[in-house]
Order: structure tokens, then sequence, then C-alpha cells
């Protein structure tokens, strides 16, 4: 072996060993957050805390029945708001993408993508709970789904812009109008990533905090109302952990396992759901 | 040599007595504007076409551009009903450009420009009064990539029929095991059609594609090399297919493969360079060309 070939090996071992730390390195914090909130928080679950509203300060027991409750409105709410216009933006950024109107639009989402989720609140704040002079649900949901806009629409015209040509000229060959081809052919060989896309970004701001601060608020009651302020998980655990008392710190965590299994089975249903719509797009 | 070559593969499949010829642009006036044109294809008749059973798609003085360069120039001929015509030509020649002209699919290329008029039964594609989708389900058309939609074998063949507006299911199946039938796969599919489309074999999806585009009963088939991507064994069974279709239907096929042009073609026209060079009886054209050019390139010289 030559010294020059001895000395390229050994920069590729050297090379080798710096990606596997580096992998190493990433993965250490989502383990300890892991380790930590499944330690902490798995032991504080208990039925109470998914059926039990919260006690009056100074009262150990109680749950988060209004605030899980809460959530899922909030993120219903984000879905409902963003799918559609994030779903047709990306469409629209797939099918014209050349356009001055298309990078505008793009632009524009990478940017709302990058600001932060506190500003986004403050808007929702002025756009729907200042001119009605009440924190609502509904103000919630929507600074949610301002975030999940952009996310949406980016995975939509990515996965858009995956779909072979072919299948576009092929629904066009047989008499399908564009737009028939886009919705019957071209979005649904496209949709398991899309799909995955939607819930990545439902779990993203299942998790926000900021955005609700102002917005939705909060609530020590049970409320399912849309104009009325409403309980959420996050903002729920960031109050309790900002308290002095043991028991409430022992909810926090138990919020905050929560939280992470939304997110976790979110992702599995990702995962699920693209496995049984590609069996019709694979072999 | 290679003629005689040439003269065994089409002493297998058939013969056409008469070999009437015309060559590209021959009486053919150079005309601009619509009404001239459609006086022309009245008058078009020539002696020289009588021999030809009635035509299907007459072309005349086509151009087309792709933005500003001009890759067909001039292209004028006709195409006979329930024949088979086979488009030749080296890669770039402008075939492709040609035949997806018939049914517009450049359309949705921007910057693609056509003058000149291409009449499908006396109506010229590119006027005014056509619509895109009505003329696409007149003219079907089959890729070069077989490009089944990732939906089951049964949607696939309905997707046509279903986009018309068709609901009844009894009329679906029907229509759809017919035209299965005539693209030769029904036996092969008929216990699985609702299984994706896209566990078929290559042949079986070019075949599919060949279904799903009979199944909204066109009248005129382009087929854009649709066996060039397969092995022999398939590439015999879609040719076996052309040629049972053209009873039923005007088939143009683009093809880099010149004994499969000799073997499924009753015409055949060679391009050159965004120009048609030479077109005739698809005999006449391997055994007797006319240009130095076509005998060139159907001898293998070059391309």
């Amino acid at each position: 072996m030559t010294a020059n070939l001895r000395r390229r090996k050994l920069f590729s071992r050297v090379f080798e060993v710096l990606c596997a730390l580096a992998v190493v390195v990433a993965l250490i914090p989502l383990a300890m957050i892991l380790f930590y909130v499944i330690k902490e928080g798995a032991g504080a679950l208990n039925w109470d805390f998914f059926t039990k509203m919260p006690k009056p300060v100074g009262e150990t027991g109680g749950g988060m029945a209004n605030a899980i409750v809460g959530t899922l409105i909030l993120i219903g709410i984000a879905a409902l708001f963003a799918i559609p216009v994030g779903g047709i933006c990306g469409v629209h950024l797939a099918e014209y993408p050349e356009t001055k109107f298309s990078s505008a639009v793009r632009f524009a989402a990478d940017v709302l993508n990058g600001v932060p989720s506190i500003v986004v609140g403050i808007f929702a704040y002025g756009l729907v709970v200042l001119p009605v002079k009440r924190f609502s649900a509904l103000a919630g949901g929507v600074a949610l789904g301002f975030l999940m806009v952009p996310i949406v629409v980016r995975t939509t015209e990515e996965l858009l812009r995956l779909v072979p040509g072919g299948l576009r000229e092929g629904a066009l060959a047989l008499g399908a109008t564009r737009s028939r081809a886009v919705f019957s052919v071209i979005v649904p060989a496209a949709l398991p990533g899309i799909l995955t896309g939607i819930l990545v970004a439902l779990a993203r701001v299942a998790g926000e905090t900021a955005p609700l601060l102002f917005t939705a608020l909060g609530n020590r009651f049970w409320s399912t109302s849309l104009t009325q302020p409403i309980a959420s998980l996050t903002v729920q655990v960031y109050t309790y952990a900002q308290s002095p008392y043991d028991d409430w710190h022992r909810q926090a965590w138990a919020g905050a396992f929560l939280l992470v299994m939304i997110i976790l089975t979110l992702s599995i249903a990702a995962r699920l759901a693209v496995r049984r719509l590609e069996r019709m797009n694979r072999p | 040599m290679t003629a005689s070559v040439l003269q065994s593969i089409r002493s297998t499949t058939l013969e056409s007595p008469s070999p009437p010829r015309f060559l590209a642009g021959e009486k053919v006036p150079k005309a601009d504007e619509g009404a001239e044109l459609a006086q022309d294809f009245v008058s078009a008749r020539t002696p020289n076409e009588q021999t030809m059973t009635e035509s299907k798609i007459s072309v005349r003085n086509f151009d087309f551009f792709y933005g500003a360069s001009k890759v067909l120039h001039g292209i004028s001929l006709e195409i006979p009903a329930q024949k088979v015509t086979a488009l030749i030509g080296p890669s770039g020649c402008g075939k492709s450009t040609f035949i997806r002209s018939i049914n517009r699919m450049n359309d949705i290329i921007p910057e693609a420009r056509a003058t000149g008029a291409i009449m499908i039964d006396g109506q010229d594609v590119y006027g005014g009064d056509t619509d895109v989708v009505e003329l696409r389900r007149k003219v079907g058309m089959v890729f070069q990539k077989s490009n089944p939609f990732p939906k089951s074998i049964y949607e696939n063949v309905a997707y046509g029929l279903k986009i018309g507006g068709m609901r009844n299911k009894r009329q679906l199946d029907e229509i759809i095991e017919r035209s299965l039938t005539r693209a030769a796969l029904w036996h092969e599919v008929k216990d699985r059609l609702h299984a994706s489309a896209m566990a078929l074999s290559g042949g079986q999806q070019q075949r599919l594609c060949i279904a799903r585009a009979l199944a909204v009963d066109p009248e005129i088939v382009l087929m854009d090399e649709p066996a060039s991507a397969l092995d022999p064994l398939a590439t015999s069974k879609i040719e076996e297919l052309i040629y049972e279709l053209k009873d039923n239907y005007t088939i143009v096929i683009v093809t880099h493969n010149m004994q499969q042009a000799a073997r499924v073609s009753d015409r055949t026209a060679f391009f050159m360079l965004g120009k048609l060079i030479e077109y005739a009886d698809t005999n006449a054209i391997f055994m007797n060309p006319k240009e130095k050019m076509t005998e060139d390139y159907v001898t293998g010289r070059f391309g």
C-alpha cells in the first residue's frame, strides 16, 4: 500500500468517526428529554389527569381534562383553516412555478415559516382578539393556523412537483381538463406525502405555547366555546411549572409527557397513513 | 442486402399491391390563412391520393416553434383512416413534436406555437372553435414511458369514462372488459381488476395504457414510441395489438425501430431535421425510397 493510499484511508476513517460523533451529539439531547419527561411525567400521569378538572389553588389532585380538550379544539381549528388554504396554495405553486406571483407567495411562505411564533400570536391578537375585545379559542386556533400554513404550502408544493410528468400527460390525453388532472391524478399520487406533511405540521403547532398566551389565554374551567378563552396543555404546563406548588409541578410533567405522546402518536399515524396509501402507488 | 432483409420482414406481415407515393410539399399550396387552407383541403384530393383510403388527418403546411426555434418546417401530409402510419427519423427530427401536435399535447409547454393547419375530418385542431378536451377524447395517445395512474387497474381504464361523466356501473364494467380485451390484457388481469396498476409488468402497463386510451372510444390513436422501453416479447405483443387495432382506429406511431415500422405500418413518413423528407407506402419507403436521405436512413448508413 502506498503512503498516499494509506493517508487517504486514514482520512476516510477519521471522517467516518467524526460523522458518528456528530450523530451521537445530536441524539443526546433528544434521548435526555425523552428520558426525563418519561421519568417525571409517566409517574405523575393517572386517570384523574385525563378526567378531572384543575383543583382550586392549594388543593392537591385534579387533572387537565379541560386543557386536553382545549388543545384538540385549538389544533382542530388550525387544521380546518390551514389545510385548505395551505393545500390550495401549494397546488398553485406547483402548477405555476415560474410566475412572479408564485415567487412572491413562496418567499412569503418561507418568511412566515421563520417568523417567531410569539409574533404570529401578536398578529392573531390584533386580528381576532382586539376587534371583539375578548380572548378566544378562535383566536388561538387562527394563530396556530398561521404557523401551520407555510409548512403545509411548502410540503404540498414539493411533493406535487415530485409526481412524474407522465401522469399529467396521461390524464390530459384522456380528455381531462387541467384542474381535473391535478385533483384526480396528481394530488392523489402525492397524497401520502402531503398527509405526512400535514400531520408533522399539526404536531409542531400542538406544542406551541407562545402564540396562545394572548390569544386563547388559558382557562381554569371547562369551556368548549370558540368565543371564550380556552385551556391548552402547553399554556397549562407553562402556568403550572411556574407555580410554587409541588403537586402542580407534578402535573406539569404529566402534561409535558402527554404532549410528547400526542406528537409521537401523530407521527406514527402519519407513517401508517402513508403505508396504507402507498399500497396503491407501488407494487 | 439490407433491402432483402427488409423484404423478408415485410413478407411476414403485409403486402400492399400498389405503392402510390407523393413527396412532402408536392401539390400543397403554401397558404397561411385558415380560410384558404380549408379550401385547399377540399381541393386537395389529387390523383396521387385517390389510391389511398379516405384521409383522416390532413396536415397543411404545419410549422411548430418552441420560443424562437422552429422545430417543424412546413409539414404537409395526409394520414389515411383505419391504417397505421409510422413516423420515423433520427432523434430530434421533430417526429415526437409532430405527433404531439395532433392532439395538442404541446399546448402544455410554455412558449410553444404552431402555424398552418392539422385537419381531422375537415376540422382544424388549432382552429378557434376546437375544444382541446373534446379533441383529446377523439384522439387518444399512448406514451413512450407507460404511465398508469397510481390507482387500480379498473380505475385506470375507467378514468376517461368517469371524467366524461359516466356513472353507470354496469356500463362501466362492460366497457372496461371490452377495452381490456381489445388491448389483449383482459385474461391476464380479470381476476385482479382492483389491484394496483403499478404491480403490472412493463408490457402489461403499456397495454393497460392502450386499454385506457381505447375506453373513451377515440377515432385516432397516437403512439409515441410505445414499445421502446419494452423487452422483445412485450414489444411483439404490442405490435400484434397495433396490427389488430387498425380495423377500428386510425393509428399514428412514432418509432425508432425500423423493423417495427416495416412490420406494423401501412404508410411511413421519414422526418429529418424538422422536415418531412419522404412519405409513401411503407413498402416503397423501405424497398424503393425516392430520396437519398431516406435510403441512407432506412439502410442504416446514418442515424
